[in-house]
Formats: structure tokens, sequence, C-alpha cells
């Protein structure tokens, strides 16, 4: 299985998100993550979904995806055509004799620390899934007290958007 | 795979409904009124509904509009049913209408029949007033939430001002592309609160674009494939029916020589006699469609779904065949078998193009020769005609009563079945000839869909008579909207296959679960698995279908079968029930044993078809 990730425009109307995850989960398919929120147009949300499967059934939740009425436009980004990001909070257990260690994994990995106290120290950290996990690896052996982590968010590298033609229909209907 | 939406197929979106119309003055009204006037406007003249405290505002205007028809049900699934049935004869849309909790629940399971069967029903519920949805009121339930994984769309309405618009769409979404229920939820105030209303409304529905008009090349892909073929089927679905090209079907069934197969949803959309008409496929189609499908070379999917009671086993279907799937809905195609020609459009229009191009490839002097193809065929179907022997004791033959029903009523009549073996029999011995003249719960197997299907069908084409085949079983889940049908001039006729058990459950016990009768006999209790107690009439179906105002009948000796329903015939005046008591041990076949290869189709139990398996190339 590999995972793919979905750019959804979606009408912003009350209740689109159950659909969408009530979708996935009644034609038996897990979503890795999700993140929602709108776009430069306030009438259009983006829900960005990273599932885990073969590319066969992947066509077939997409057309079950374009089938619901709120549902704008799938487009499928391809790691290597697109910038995806996830962001992580995290709060490591610190003392005066680890905090520069871990002040220099934060460096290294072009984080920032965004809380310190006598006993921790809250790092924000954005990337790909992978370079966030070679720092959470390093960050692990000082004892990670609480980790927050965003869904993945992506858009297509160049110039081409996405919402272009969406937003025409949108006009057209309006 | 990018860009779905804009999709391979250059959608070509239909044109909105009532978009030229000149629009009306502006009226001053409740929203209750809006939803009716909206109902008047969009075309619905007949809502099959029972009111509750949450819809009571809407039927306060509904007693004073002349354009649409109430017709007070008994319960609410009757309600959900009748508008399927009503939709199902006419082709219209039909409309149900109930309160909010259980009035809405007891939609749930018409809802879902409609949407398995992708008929076009409109369902409006009451919802409790809007600043009590989602403090557990009286009588609250998230009928929107329970209806998603069932309805082709849903609406929530707590602005009165939206009414218009939301109707308009909830008609356009269900009747255009692949029909579906809509479900719209009205909240109370919002049909208490003033507001204005004219016609038409802007519609607004940016993200549906159903494509109807099929890719010419893939037509012509199809075309060729149907002229080189030397072993093809027209497999035919409930898609066809729906698009309204059944005469197109006929004149590219002739046009090409092919055989054709209608699925239970499409039977009627080529009439049974016709001579290239081969069957039913399925897991009780007839010998000669299963296996036509089995040895094909080429399978032309028209508005079918490869559905798993068509193919069997899905690794070992048509083995031997390239597919050709069209169907309006892209996610049908490639779903559950790989399509190597898929085409999205319309059926009718597909059908129309591909006569064109099937017409050009003979012009080109490309023409199919299936004349070795039909001389198996034929020999399929004769050597495996659909049959049934009489019963020795001399009681009555289900399908004997169902053939006879058939052959005996007037020409235009409509067939309405239950779910189990009266209507796989119902299937077999009866002859349809015309679309929309057989409707039953294909998809989600609805026990209890007859009588009230039927009494929608009657409703809609008052003028034709209707038929329901019922199974005991079934009868007894929806027999009480036999009051609404005596009470409301829609005398429907209803057979009852009265052989005191769940009968096709019975059949599979006797043939997988050695004969033990678990809970299937209906006319006994615990005690019958000891003491078999045949005819205990209870209920009395004759006395049941009396006292809710029926002209009632019973039937049990071959001898007066035919006199029985000549007079059941000839009353038209009132509903008629007759009460067939049938031999309890009948058996449906031909069948495919669940989870079995089409290949192990038995014609009758104990016979497995000599296909010639050695003769395969």
């Amino acid at each position: 299985m590999t995972k793919h990730t979905l750019s959804v425009l979606v009408e912003n109307t009350p209740g689109i998100l159950a659909r969408i995850a009530a979708l996935f989960s009644r034609r038996g398919f897990n979503i890795d993550s999700l993140a929602v929120g709108v776009t430069e147009h306030p009438d259009i949300s983006r829900i960005t979904i990273v599932v885990n499967v073969e590319s066969l059934p992947l066509e077939q939740v997409t057309k079950q995806l374009n089938k619901l009425v709120n549902v704008l436009k799938i487009v499928e980004l391809e790691p290597s055509s697109a910038v995806h990001r996830e962001l992580v909070l995290v709060k490591v257990r610190a003392d005066n004799e680890t905090r520069s260690q871990i002040v220099e994994i934060v460096q290294l990995f072009r984080a920032k620390t965004v809380d310190v106290s006598p006993e921790a120290v809250t790092i924000e950290a954005t990337g790909s899934a992978d370079k966030l996990e070679a720092m959470l690896k390093m960050l692990e052996p000082f004892g990670i007290k609480e980790l927050v982590q965003s869904g993945t968010i992506a858009i297509g590298r160049g110039a081409r958007s996405i919402t272009d033609r969406s937003l025409r229909a949108l006009e057209r209907s309006a | 795979m990018t860009e779905q939406a804009s999709g391979a197929h250059h959608p070509q979106p239909r044109a909105r409904t009532g978009g030229a119309q000149q629009p009306t003055a502006v009226e001053h009204v409740t929203g209750a009124q809006s939803l009716i006037r909206s109902l008047e406007e969009v075309g619905a003249d007949t809502v099959f509904g029972l009111p509750g405290g949450a819809i009571l505002p809407a039927y306060d205007p509904m007693m004073d509009s002349k354009k649409v028809r109430h017709v007070l049900v008994r319960h609410e699934q009757g309600a959900g049913h009748a508008a399927t049935g009503y939709a199902q004869a006419t082709g219209k849309v039909g409309v149900c209408m109930a309160t909010s909790g259980p009035g809405a629940t007891n939609l749930v399971t018409p809802i879902a029949d409609a949407h398995m069967d992708s008929v076009p029903l409109v369902a409006i519920t009451g919802q409790v007033a809007s600043a009590a949805i989602g403090t557990d009121a009286f009588q609250e339930a998230d009928i929107c939430g329970i209806t998603m994984p069932i309805t082709k769309h849903n609406f929530l309405v707590t602005d009165p001002a939206e009414i218009p618009r939301t109707i308009a769409e909830a008609f356009h979404i269900a009747s255009t592309g692949r029909p579906g229920p809509v479900l719209v939820d009205i909240a109370k105030d919002a049909m208490q609160a003033k507001t204005t209303f004219s016609w038409p409304p802007q519609t607004d529905l940016p993200g549906y674009r159903p494509v109807t008009k099929p890719h010419a090349k893939q037509i012509r892909e199809a075309a060729r494939m149907i002229t080189s073929a030397k072993r093809p089927v027209l497999y035919v679905g409930g898609g066809v029916m729906k698009a309204g090209a059944t005469a197109e079907l006929k004149v590219l069934a002739e046009l090409t020589g092919a055989p054709v197969t209608t699925t239970l949803m499409a039977l009627g959309s080529f009439p049974d006699t016709h001579p290239q008409h081969v069957g039913m496929p399925g897991m009780h189609g007839s010998v000669a469609a299963v296996t036509s499908l089995q040895k094909a070379d080429l399978i032309v999917a028209l508005g079918a779904r490869f559905d798993d009671r068509v193919t069997g086993k899905l690794d070992s279907f048509a083995p031997y065949a390239k597919i050709v799937h069209a169907d309006i809905d892209p996610a049908e195609i490639g779903k559950n078998r790989a399509a190597d020609v898929p085409i999205v459009g319309d059926a009718r229009e597909v059908i129309a193009d591909l006569i064109v191009a099937v017409q050009a490839e003979h012009e080109a002097g490309r023409t199919g020769d299936y004349a070795a193809w039909w001389k198996d065929l034929n020999r399929w179907r004769e050597h495996y005609p659909l049959g049934y022997d009489l019963p020795e004791d001399g009681s009555l033959s289900p399908q004997q009563v169902i053939q006879r029903i058939g052959q005996l009523a007037p020409e235009d009549t409509i067939y309405a079945a239950g779910v189990g073996q009266h209507q796989m029999w119902a299937a077999h011995f009866i002859d349809y000839e015309k679309p929309a003249t057989w409707l039953n719960s294909g998809g989600a197997g609805t026990m209890g869909y007859a009588v009230p299907a039927a009494m929608g069908a009657k409703a809609g084409q008052p003028d034709r008579p209707v038929w329901a085949i019922d199974g005991d079983g079934c009868f007894q889940m929806t027999n009480q909207e036999l009051v609404t049908c005596a009470l409301n001039n829609i005398p429907i006729k209803v057979a009852i296959i009265n052989n005191g058990a769940l009968g096709m459950v019975r059949q599979w016990q006797t043939l997988f679960y050695n004969q033990r009768y678990s809970n299937t006999v209906l006319h006994a209790g615990p005690e019958a698995a000891e003491q078999p107690n045949l005819g205990t009439r209870c209920p009395d179906f004759v006395k049941l279908a009396e006292a809710m105002g029926c002209v009632a009948m019973r039937c049990e000796d071959p001898a007066e079968l035919d006199a029985v329903i000549a007079k059941a015939n000839a009353i038209n005046d009132r509903p008629v029930v007759v009460d067939f008591i049938v031999h309890e041990d009948a058996m449906v076949w031909p069948m495919v044993a669940a989870g079995t290869s089409n290949d192990e189709v038995m014609a009758a139990r104990g016979v497995r078809p000599d296909f010639g398996d050695t003769e395969e190339d």
C-alpha cells in the first residue's frame, strides 16, 4: 500500500466534513491524516487527506467523493510535484544539563523554541513527515511529555492553481 | 489520476431545469406555504405521508392545495415505498413526507431501498425547531446524519427563505444523473416563519455536474468490438429503464443481432418474448443467460453494475469476456469488474450513439457473425428452459399461480413483488413486454415492498391494473396500507403466495442447513419443528383483508385458479386480496449458490447443465 495525498475542494457548508469522513469509513478506507481550512475564496474549503491504499481502490474512493454534491474538485498531489508540510508542537523534558543539547537539535532541524520553563522546552517544527519523524527520534531520549501534530497540508509546485476553475464554477452559479 | 472532477469524458452538464421560466410574482407566505407552493411548482402531484408535531405546519396549507394530492398512509415506511412505486411506475419523482424523530426514522428503510435501486425520491421531514436542534428535544432525530450514507444528498433547512431553492435542488438532484433519494429536513420554526415565495428560485449546485453525453471515441471503440466479437452479450440493467432508452435498446439489439439479458431491475426494458432475449442473469437467472455471460467474449453492460447477485463469485465471472461498461455513474465503472472500454453517459445517449456507430461499422462491411454463438445459446435455451413441476399431492403450485396471473391479467398490468421466492417466480413466469411494468426491490431486498409500492404505482397510474405479487411473510410486514388503498380509492390487487413459511430462507435451509427449519415457519409457533401444523390460518388473511375494507378470496384448488383470478381481475372499485395456499416445498431454480461460481449454475436440484465444457476454444 502507498500513501496518497488528496486535495479536496468543497463548498463551505455545514456537515461536509462529516460527509467526507463517513464516506471513507463506510467504503473501508483509513484516513492517515486530515486537515481542513478555508481557501482564498471564503465559500471554498480545502480538505487535505492522506490515505494509505492501492491505486485501484483510491480511484474508487475518489469517484465516490466526486459524487458528493458539495465536493467541487479532487486533485491527487504527487510527492514529486508538490510541497507537503506538517506542523508539530512538542513539549520535551529539559533541565540545565540537557537544555542546550535540545536547543542544538532544534537548530539542526530549523525548528523553533516557543516556550521554555525550568523543567521543559516546547518546540514548534514544520516540515515533511520524514523530517519531523527524524527530529522526534532525536528528542525522544530526553523524554517527550506531550506531542501534538497537525494533518498534512500540501500544495502543487509551479504557477498553476487548482482552485482557479472551481472558483469560476462557483461564480457562474452565483 | 488527477483532476477527477474535470474528468476524461468532457462533462456536458445537463441544462438546469426551469431556467427559461418566467419568474412568478413574489408572494408573502409562511415557510409551510412556501413548501407547498414549491411542491406545486415542481410538479409533485402526489405526496404519501403521515403528519406529526414537527411537520404539522406543512399540513395546514397542504389541505388547501388543488394541485397536490396527499395520501394519508398508516405507517411512514408505506409512504416511502409508495413514493418509490409511484416513481418506478411513472418515471416522475416520488414524494413522501413524515414528521421528525420516529416519523423520519420510519422512512429509513424505503430511502435505503430507493438508494440501492436508484429511484428518484424526495423525502420531506419535519425537524424540531432550530433552537432545539441538538438538545435531544422531543421527537428529535438527526435524520440528515442517519440518512447520509443512503441518500444521494440531503438538506437541513432552518431558514424559510431557503425552502423554494432547496426543494428545486432536491428534485433536480433526485431526477438527474444517476437518480436517487434526496431528503429535505425542515425545522418547524422555518415553516412557521413569514417569508417570500417566488418561482423559479436560483439554484446553486456548483459541485453537481452529471455527465450525460458519452465520449465519441469510446463509442466507436465499443462498436468496433461489437462487430468483431464472436460471442457478445448485451447485459442490460435498470439504468436503461431509468433513461427511457428501451426503444433505442430494441433498435441496437436488432441491429447487432446480439443476445440480450435483462437484470432483475431491467425486466421489461426488452420484451421477454423477443427471440434475442435469453432471460435474466444471476443467482436465479436462466441457464441460457447465466451461461451466455460465462462464455461470452464481449459483454456490453448498459446501465448495469455487476452486482454480486449477477456475477456470483467475481473472480470466476465471465472469464473470457472483454467488457464495455456504460453507466451514468463513473464510480460504477471498474468498481467490481475492470472495464476495457469505459463509457460515462446517459444510457439513452450511449445507446443512440452506439446505433450510429454500429451502422457505420456495417456500412464499412464489418458485421458480426454470431451464428455459431446462437447455436450454443439456442441449445441452452432449449435444454434448460425455466419450468417447474406441479405438486404430486394436487395442491397449488406457486409458480403456476403467478404464471396464470400474468397470463390472465390485462396487457398494461403493472406488477409489484415483495422479496423472496415469489419475487423470483414473478420474475421468471410473467412475461414483461414493456418498461415500468415490473416493480421490485432489487438491491436492498426489502421484504414488505410490494403492497405499498403497488399502492404508489396505482396512485400514479390509476387507469392501469396493478397486481402485487406478495409472500405471506412480506405481506405481514406492510399490509396495513391496504386500509390506505381502501379509503383513498386505490384499488390494487394482491396475490398472497401463501406457503406458510419464509420461503427463500426455508429453501436455503433445505439445501444448506440439513432441512433444519429454524424460525422459518410462519403459521405455527416454536412447536412447528416437531409437529408440522399446516394451515392454521393464523392470521386468516381473508378476514384480515376484509377487515381492512378489501374484497378477499382464498384459493387452494388448482381447478379454481383461473376463476378466482378472473374474479379478482373483474373488481376495479376496491382493493382485492387473494390468499393462494400453495405447496411449501416449491423451490426457485435455476440457482447459483451464494459465493460460488456462475459456472456452477444448477438448472434444478442436483442437475448441473451440460455445457459441453470441452468445446471451448
